[in-house]
């Protein structure tokens, strides 16, 4: 069974997400950096596909994400590069994002410039099952006080809990 | 637009950290380009950049003057301030729904 997502601001600018996945690390390394696994499962709601997934797996090496929405073809894209690389543990990477607009996307040249998140993806493996932790670095502590004092992490926290209901229903 | 042409649009508004930050400052009160760059460390181009996304997505409304074209939270799409958590939120954990199954066909295909 899924375990229950926790939410933590362990620094000033830090909001951390952790949720456990029943598989082994390797599995939930490859999900997340073999593009044709990504394309499987990042892709949101319903009618949205992954039509253009890039990942160079190495410090300094950019990945491309676009997504589609089948029915209208509106685009959006996120990018940026891997700060850090180190197989099976952890990957860092720069986050930007680029589309809708109106004007179709540059799927080999997105936009430079405008200040990057910071994702940190740390993955721990015990007994066969994963713990994925990503962390997110806003840009100053308003930043992050005000998305935390919003409810964007409880609400995240509470989410969760509800996929745990959704995947029982599923697996059971 | 539709509902769900309204859905997606959300969706990827909010897909992004620095817009989500700008609607979590935005639901303090209203401020110009010129108030949010400086928080945001960027500059006002980019800030504006960010604003016409949420402004599409029905997120936020501009205001009139056009000196300062105050940014601020739209009540409708955000009848209470969590609704595009909410929103945020559902996408993962259709992702991580997915994520779920494809993990479980890796480990079949081990055995």
């Amino acid at each position: 069974m899924p375990k229950p997502v926790e939410v933590a601001t362990p620094s000033d600018r830090e909001v951390v997400v952790t949720r456990v996945f029943d598989a082994p690390r390797e599995l939930v390394w490859d999900a997340h950096t073999k593009p044709e696994l990504l394309k499987r499962w990042l892709l949101g709601p319903p009618r949205w596909s992954m039509p253009y997934c890039t990942v160079d797996l190495r410090v300094g090496g950019k990945y491309r994400y676009v997504w589609r929405n089948d029915d209208t073809g509106a685009e959006f894209g996120s990018y940026g590069e891997h700060t850090e690389v180190a197989h099976p543990e952890r990957i860092g990477t720069t986050e930007r994002m680029d589309g809708l607009d109106g004007q179709p996307l540059d799927y080999e040249n997105p936009p430079e410039g405008g200040e990057p998140a910071i994702n940190t993806l740390t993955l721990t493996e015990s007994g066969g099952r994963t713990t994925l932790t990503i962390s997110m670095v806003f840009p100053s502590k308003e930043i992050r006080d005000m998305a935390v004092q919003s409810g964007m992490t409880d609400g995240m926290a509470v989410g969760y809990d509800r996929l745990d209901d959704l995947i029982a229903e599923k697996v059971g | 637009m539709s509902y769900e042409q309204q859905l997606d649009a959300t969706f990827a508004a909010l897909a992004d950290p620095t817009r989500r930050a700008i609607l979590a400052r935005l639901a303090t009160g209203e401020a110009s380009v010129h108030e949010l760059a400086e928080p945001f460390s960027m500059s006002q181009p980019a800030i504006s950049k960010h604003l016409k996304v949420l402004e599409r997505a029905g997120l936020i409304r501009r205001g009139r003057d056009a000196q300062r074209r105050p940014a601020r939270i739209e009540a409708k799409p955000l009848q209470e301030a969590n609704m595009w958590i909410e929103r945020y939120r559902e996408l993962w954990e259709v992702n991580y729904a997915r994520l779920d199954n494809l993990l479980n066909e890796l480990k079949a295909g081990k055995d």
